[in-house]
């Protein structure tokens, strides 16, 4: 099968330059996002916090410093898992629907690839830290192992509820991201099936907290207890690369719960027409649900809460998210049945 | 070289060699909502890696000498060392002790001396505003 159609060339050359664009677009929003999180949470603390470009300043000063490669690295996987990480995480953009659009490559893969995508940066993070040969890298690598295993079910329970609720109505591909966009689940739920939905839809914020690395499931990176864990032997540009992923996929997490959950359009509520128009509205609402669900899956929690023990951690995600991912799956398919 | 967001996002390892812990605690209080220095782009990190400002206090131990060199040699170029203390300065109450081999200078270069025993989070600030005075005439005279 020729995957890129009639026109290679053409073809090819708008998806190698939508990528480098979409990767740069993705960052850059990444970044000030990260920015509002971290004036949200000031302000929260009652303090007036860091101005929003802060994140661009760390990262242009990360880069000024030096690259320190410590005596006992494995030097050449000590440098590849940044970028490793960063490539990754953009590969994550070209999957998932941004700024109301459909995603770049969402021909060639659905959300069963996301799924899969989303390891390798955490993988990468893992493999940095081993290469790096400090202890306090190796117990954040193993703790970001433990992590990452832990999350995978109840995140896999969702995807799973929503596209079997999708496939009921339709014989298209359910885990297409177009069909998802196509058929939003809330449009043909019962009473029933929206407690169910919404039982989901919490258990994927609280997944996103653990892929964001974020309190309170930092533990891999915890600065009080492991001196900053998997990172703490990455200096200057290493560093700012695995920031950048961090970022990066932070915002590729939070356009995913999107994506899944509220997949809706402004332009055909407000009857716009002209293509330009309804991109440009339709991208300023995806940046608003973007801010929403990241205010309360990101900042409303890392404000609250403090930080897991690495097994109540893992309890969390391992037993009571997947208990009640499962109850939400019940209740939605409860709701087909009656 | 262009420093200004190098100035405006320091982070800042914090290193104790034996202090009596009333620095550290004002150190503390100056992340505190109060004095707040996240505005700058400060923060506090745990890595010496991730550091742009050793805050050193403490008269330096014995069995810290080795540590302090260490943790000076870890933390990447450009750098700048902050003494908070009157202790890191010249020893303070510990002064001739016979377990001392500080001050601090004698062991590390030291960039800006805060006094005080200990000092106020105010003076704290303003011993990592010279630090950024230092930092941008060393960039005028292209040092760095
Ligand atoms: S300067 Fe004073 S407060 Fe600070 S460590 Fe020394 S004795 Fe303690």
């Amino acid at each position: 099968m020729n995957l890129l159609g009639e026109n290679i060339w053409i073809n090819g050359v708008i998806i190698i330059v939508g990528s480098a664009i979409l990767v740069f677009i993705g960052g850059a929003f990444g970044m000030l996002y990260r920015g509002i999180d971290r004036k949200l949470v000031a302000h929260m603390q009652g303090r007036v916090g860091p101005p929003i470009v802060q994140p661009f300043r760390d990262v242009q000063k990360l880069l000024m410093k030096e690259n320190i490669i410590p005596d006992g690295a494995i030097s050449w996987l000590f440098n590849a898992a940044p970028f490793l990480a960063l490539i990754s995480t953009g590969s994550l953009l070209l999957f998932i629907p941004l700024f109301g659009q459909s995603a770049l490559l969402g021909r060639y893969g659905d959300v069963i690839l996301v799924l899969y995508l989303l390891i390798i940066p955490s993988l990468a993070f893992v493999v940095g830290g081993f290469a790096s040969s400090s202890p306090y890298a190796t117990v954040g690598a193993q703790r970001e192992m433990i992590i990452m295993m832990s999350y995978e079910a109840p995140l896999a329970v969702v995807v799973l509820g929503i596209a079997w609720r999708i496939s009921q109505v339709t014989t298209a591909n359910p885990f297409l991201m177009s069909t998802i966009v196509q058929y939003p689940i809330w449009n043909m739920l019962g009473p029933v099936g929206i407690v169910g939905t919404l039982l989901m839809l919490f258990t994927l914020v609280v997944v996103t907290v653990g892929e964001a690395a974020k309190v309170p499931f930092d533990v891999a990176e915890a600065e009080t207890e492991i001196a900053g864990g998997l990172l703490v032997e990455y200096s200057g540009r290493n560093l700012s690369l695995f920031y950048l992923s961090d970022v990066i996929k932070t915002f590729a997490m939070v356009s995913l719960v999107v994506a899944l959950f509220i997949p809706y359009n402004l332009s055909p509520v407000l009857g716009i027409k002209a293509a330009l128009a309804a991109g440009i509205v339709d991208g300023l609402f995806f940046l608003v649900k973007v801010l929403v669900v990241m205010f309360f899956s990101i900042s409303l929690i890392r404000a609250g809460m403090a930080r897991f023990k690495i097994s109540q951690a893992s309890t969390v995600y391992v037993i009571v998210m997947t208990a009640i991912a499962l109850v939400g799956m019940l209740l939605v398919w409860v709701d087909v049945v009656i | 070289m262009n420093l200004k967001a190098f100035n405006r996002a320091l982070w800042v390892y914090h290193l104790n060699t034996g202090s009596c812990n009333g620095c550290d605690i004002e150190i503390l209080a100056v992340l505190t909502p109060r004095y707040d220095v996240e505005r700058f782009g400060i923060r506090l990190v745990g890595s010496p890696r991730h550091a742009d400002v050793l805050l050193v206090t403490g008269p330096v131990a014995r069995s810290m000498e080795d540590s302090v060199r260490r943790i000076y040699a870890q933390t990447p170029d450009p750098k700048v060392v902050i003494v908070v203390g009157n202790c890191g300065a010249e020893g303070d109450v510990f002064h001739e002790a016979y377990s001392l081999v500080g001050p601090v200078d004698q062991i590390i270069p030291v960039d800006v001396y805060v006094p005080g025993c200990p000092p106020r989070p105010e003076a704290i600030i303003h011993g990592v505003v010279m630090a950024w005075a230092k930092l941008e005439k060393l960039a005028k005279q292209e040092v760095i």
